[in-house]
């Protein structure tokens, strides 16, 4: 009995703790708005307080260019050395697999590109090789796709650059890690580094890569590798830190010297954690292409995009189809090249490999005298880019109505009431409502950080973007939440249901984030409603996954507990399972955030007003300052949501005991 | 009695420490030099600091199997790290045959470990990228001896552990008690001097973990190292030791044969071990024996070395006393009957003390 008292009071001790928290977050903003009728400064910053912070970083970025110089080499000819060095493996692959080479003695004499059905036949033999008849499937589904839809040109061009960016991040991406695995203080450095790489949405960095590289494949080739790079360092200092102090011991007891231990223990023994990154950089750089594309990378991005500026809606989605096969089919690739349950091959390794080269050669020598083997004949290529067009022009005559009946039910009710309330509120209100909520969750540091970085974002004068950016990506998330979250539920009492969502999930996030635009638009045209409709899809897959695994993470004991206790299936669910779960689903809905605002820079393509719409203008304008300062708006935006929900959940965990 | 000498007899020492230390903490070399080299515990709680290993000296001798033996937490997995420089020690002296092994730089040390050291570890350290073969001929490859030969030397410890057919396999796909003949195999590939083994079998079933204790003395009589094996167990320490060193909060408590512990344990600590372990399996013939030759003519002979466990099935069923012969010197040394062997296995006979 007593202890029933005890128990009921502290949870109202709970309750009572986080009602002075939302009290104190109401009262913050009630009396900014009441204070705003006499004092306007409180409810809007004034233009006159802003600090030019966008040009003064233009101005750093002017003085690299023109005077910095580090040891009487100046930094623009660093950078010019660098171009030319990356330059030369991806003008090779580019034209090995797509152009052709023009030798250059000997008149007008060309050694042809590689063959298409050389190249085709190869991948689905290695892909039989490695994950058997699956994976070939796979694969020959892929290369058809690409050779018969007219792609197989565009394809290449893409997989040359990919072959450059992929390496070249993960080479990069192993030696940071190493150097912060060895020295703790680098780390120190790097870690906000990374964060800041991959909270910052891509857009803003284009422009400084655009100016200092200049237009053109080698520019979208860093800009890959800046965005791909920094999950492999990251995974890099992970997977190190793993490898047991026993195996580091041993290497040392039998005489290792320091090189012999990174290079033949350390790192091979950390290959599986490796691995993980290598996937990691796969996937990011495939994501990449298309927005890399909008800085001369050309290929496949280069194609959506151009659709996707004309609506051309059926020669954006072909494209768009053909990326995402290579995606799926370079992660299934990659997976089962580390999965280590290789299939017994017949054949050894070396001969395998002169096949391979025999079945590549072949066609490509062919080619040279009989051309279908060295381009995919045009009469060989089908296109459905004509049928898609009259699918959308069909959309838009018979389904204008109940479509566009709903869109603005949803924009006049939902949308646009809240866009108003939050661009409405006092910016002093806002910044003093998140200190306290900050404070009340992680103490004076968090506070202290959380509320400067909102002050940096209203100094810079982009509050009431930002805030445009906060609805946008709340309402888009708040309805990732509604739909994943209750799946994610369904999909861990069901096994069944649990093997459709993962393949489901699996493969949605796979897909480049631009994909995703193509049938959006196609429906809803342009505006803030496709664009919610986008991210919604994007970033809804954490949300079901994170509720999944946490659901599915409760230990088996305690449902036999609660089952003894004569709990019934929604008990177990609303008073066990869904409460323990809480910290992990409270994770995925902080990595639907982030997702939701690294795709809510790209629609800024689809016209909306908020944070991306800066960015993107600033990269048409070559704009450094105004991009990058734009750009660092959306990560801190990115940042206080992550580090409030990060204390919520480290401080719930410690009180279920699973810290 | 605690003479480090007492029963290792007559063979040279290979590897000796004079008061290591090994202190954790900030600032511990300073607070160590400051205290002149005998810091004691207030010194040390008044700086944070905690002794892991405090003032140990032993003297470990050619050929034989030391057992360092202690509970989580004793310091004796920092004591083996500090002999072997893997940790490095704090104060102390640290002697291999004549080179004071602390002074060696740290190319010399590199190339003491390639040639004359081995190292067993407590959850196998084999590398998972390699096979078997790939792991046993690792401590060669490093030392860049070519393919044909690291390989083949490879092989015979692959065959000497009684894995050959295994090269190929990886270590995922072995058994715990496979994947420790792994690390000992490849312990023993550069042909080590000293022979270190960091609870090698603790992480094995019991079933297994006999076995392998077996293993280890049937490779011993053959190889004849010079043994560091550290364990938690105390029956494991005196199945396989010449001589144990009990460890306790850092300190060494006793260092003598198992016999000797059990029959006259140095203090409360050690005699909590020893008190469950049966006589039998430790008193040898000779501690119990009449030092005199009373047997009658044709009686059958023991030897003085062995176990009263393993002789007393013989004295017993022998009806007569049997006559006790010392195999070192091959001469007879006395006489043994059942009264002595049936005080031993009551519990009630002890020696001469």
């Amino acid at each position: 009995m007593n202890e029933a008292v005890a128990e009921r009071t502290g949870a109202g001790g709970g309750l009572s703790r986080t009602a002075v928290t939302v009290a104190a977050v109401v009262l913050a903003l009630f009396v900014a708005d009441r204070l705003a009728g006499w004092l306007p400064w409180v409810g809007v910053y004034p233009g006159s307080w802003e600090l030019p912070v966008s040009d003064w970083v233009s101005g750093v970025m002017e003085w690299l260019l023109q005077d910095a110089a580090i040891g009487g080499i100046g930094f623009r000819s660093v950078v010019r050395s660098l171009a030319t060095l990356l330059s030369v493996p991806l003008e090779a692959g580019t034209l090995v697999l797509a152009k052709g080479f023009e030798l250059p003695f000997g008149g007008g004499m060309t050694l042809p590109a590689l063959s298409w059905l050389g190249v085709a036949a190869a991948l689905v033999l290695f892909g039989a090789r490695v994950g058997g008849r699956r994976l070939a499937t796979l694969l020959f589904f892929t290369v058809a796709y690409l050779a018969f839809f007219g792609q197989w040109q565009s394809a290449m061009t893409t997989i040359a650059s990919i072959l450059v960016a992929v390496p070249v991040g993960l080479v990069l991406g192993l030696l940071l890690g190493l150097a912060a695995y060895r020295h703790p203080a680098f780390e120190r450095v790097l870690r906000p580094v990374l964060d800041l790489m991959q909270t910052v949405p891509i857009f803003a960095y284009l422009v400084p890569v655009l100016v200092l590289f200049g237009f053109g494949p080698v520019a979208a080739v860093v800009a890959t590798v800046i965005y791909a790079m920094p999950p492999m360092a990251r995974v890099t200092i992970v997977a190190l830190r793993g490898v047991s102090e026993e195996i580091l011991e041993f290497a040392r007891m039998s005489g290792c010297t320091r090189r012999q231990l990174t290079w033949r223990v350390l790192v091979p023994a950390a290959r599986q954690g490796l691995m993980v990154g290598v996937n990691q950089v796969i996937m990011l750089s495939l994501n990449m292409v298309i927005i890399a594309s909008m800085i001369g990378a050309g290929g496949l991005g280069y194609d959506v995009l151009r659709a996707l500026r004309r609506l051309q809606i059926g020669d954006g989605l072909e494209a768009g189809v053909a990326i995402t096969l290579i995606a799926i089919a370079t992660e299934r690739l990659g997976r089962a090249l580390t999965d280590g349950t290789r299939s017994r091959a017949r054949l050894p390794r070396r001969h395998f490999g002169l096949l391979l080269a025999a079945v590549v050669a072949l066609p490509t020598i062919a080619g040279v005298f009989w051309s279908p083997l060295a381009g995919v004949p045009d009469a060989l290529t089908v296109s459905t880019a004509e049928y898609w067009g009259r699918l959308v022009a069909w959309v838009n005559t018979e389904l204008y109505g109940p479509l566009n009946g709903a869109k603005s039910v949803l924009l006049v009710y939902v949308l646009i009431p809240f866009k108003r309330a939050l661009v409405a509120l006092p910016w002093t209100g806002v910044v003093a409502a998140l200190a306290v909520l900050s404070h009340r969750l992680g103490g004076w540091r968090l506070a202290a950080g959380v509320t400067a970085l909102a002050l940096f974002i209203a100094v810079t004068g982009n509050w009431e973007k930002a805030m445009i950016t906060v609805y946008l990506c709340g309402i888009s998330v708040a309805i990732a939440a509604l739909i994943g979250i209750p799946l994610g539920i369904w999909s861990a009492a069901s096994d069944r249901v649990h093997r459709v969502t993962t393949t489901v999930v699996d493969t949605l996030q796979t897909l480049p984030s631009f994909v995703y635009l193509i049938p959006v638009v196609m429906l809803f045209q342009v505006g803030d409603f496709s664009a919610m409709v986008a991210i919604v899809l994007y970033a809804l897959a954490p949300a079901v996954r994170y509720t999944d695994h946490g659901i599915r993470g409760v230990p088996a004991e305690t449902i036999e507990a609660a089952r003894m206790c004569g709990c019934t299936r929604g008990q177990i669910r609303w008073r066990v399972q869904l409460p323990l779960a809480l910290p992990e689903i409270m994770l995925g809905l902080n990595q639907t955030i982030m997702m939701a605002l690294s795709m809510l820079v790209i629609t800024a393509l689809v016209g909306t007003r908020d944070l991306g719409q800066e960015v993107y203008i600033a990269l048409t304008r070559a704009d450094i300052g105004a991009g990058l300062v734009a750009g660092l708006c959306v990560a801190f935006i990115a940042m206080i949501a992550d580090r409030l929900i990060g204390a919520w959940v480290a401080r719930r965990r410690a009180a279920l005991g699973l810290a | 009695m605690h003479a480090d000498t007492s029963e290792a007899g007559d063979a040279p020492v290979k590897l000796a420490c004079r008061g290591l230390w090994k202190v954790f903490g900030e600032h511990a070399d300073r607070v160590l030099e400051r205290s002149g080299g005998a810091p004691d515990a207030a010194i040390l709680a008044r700086h944070g600091l905690t002794a892991a290993v405090r003032d140990a000296s032993l003297d470990v001798h050619t050929g034989e199997v030391f057992v360092i033996m202690g509970l989580s937490g004793s310091g004796k997995s920092t004591l083996v790290r500090c002999l072997s420089r893997l940790v490095e020690p704090s104060l102390g002296t640290l002697t291999l045959e004549d080179r004071d092994l602390l002074a060696a730089p740290e190319r010399e040390l590199t190339e003491i470990r390639r040639h004359q050291m081995g190292m067993v570890f407590q959850h196998f350290a084999l590398l998972p990228h390699r096979d078997v073969l790939g792991n046993v001929a690792f401590p060669l490859e490093i030392q860049g001896i070519g393919r044909d030969e690291r390989e083949g030397r490879a092989r015979e410890m692959i065959e000497l552990v009684g894995l050959d057919g295994y090269e190929a396999r990886r270590p995922a796909a072995l058994s715990g008690g496979q994947q420790q003949r792994v690390g000992i195999a490849r312990s023993l590939a550069v042909d080590p001097e000293l022979w270190f083994l960091d609870e090698p079998f603790s992480a094995l079933d019991p079933l297994i973990r006999r076995e392998m204790q077996d293993e280890l003395l049937r490779l011993q009589r053959v190889l004849h190292k010079t043994v560091i094996f550290i364990t938690h167990d105390f029956d494991e320490a005196i199945r396989l030791a010449d001589r144990v060193a009990i460890m306790k909060a850092g300190e060494i408590v006793q260092v003598d044969t198992p016999e000797r512990l059990v029959l006259s344990p140095a203090d409360d600590y050690v005699a909590e071990f020893t008190r469950h372990v049966p006589a039998a399996k430790v008193v040898s013939v000779s501690s119990v024996m009449r030092h005199e030759d009373t047997a009658p003519a044709g009686a059958a002979e023991i030897g003085a070395e062995e176990r009263i466990e393993a002789v007393a099935p013989r004295v017993l069923a022998a009806g007569t006393s049997l006559r006790v012969r010392d195999p070192g010197s091959g001469r007879v040394v006395g006489t043994i009957g059942r009264d002595e062997v049936i005080a031993v296995l009551a519990g009630t006979g002890g020696g001469h003390e």
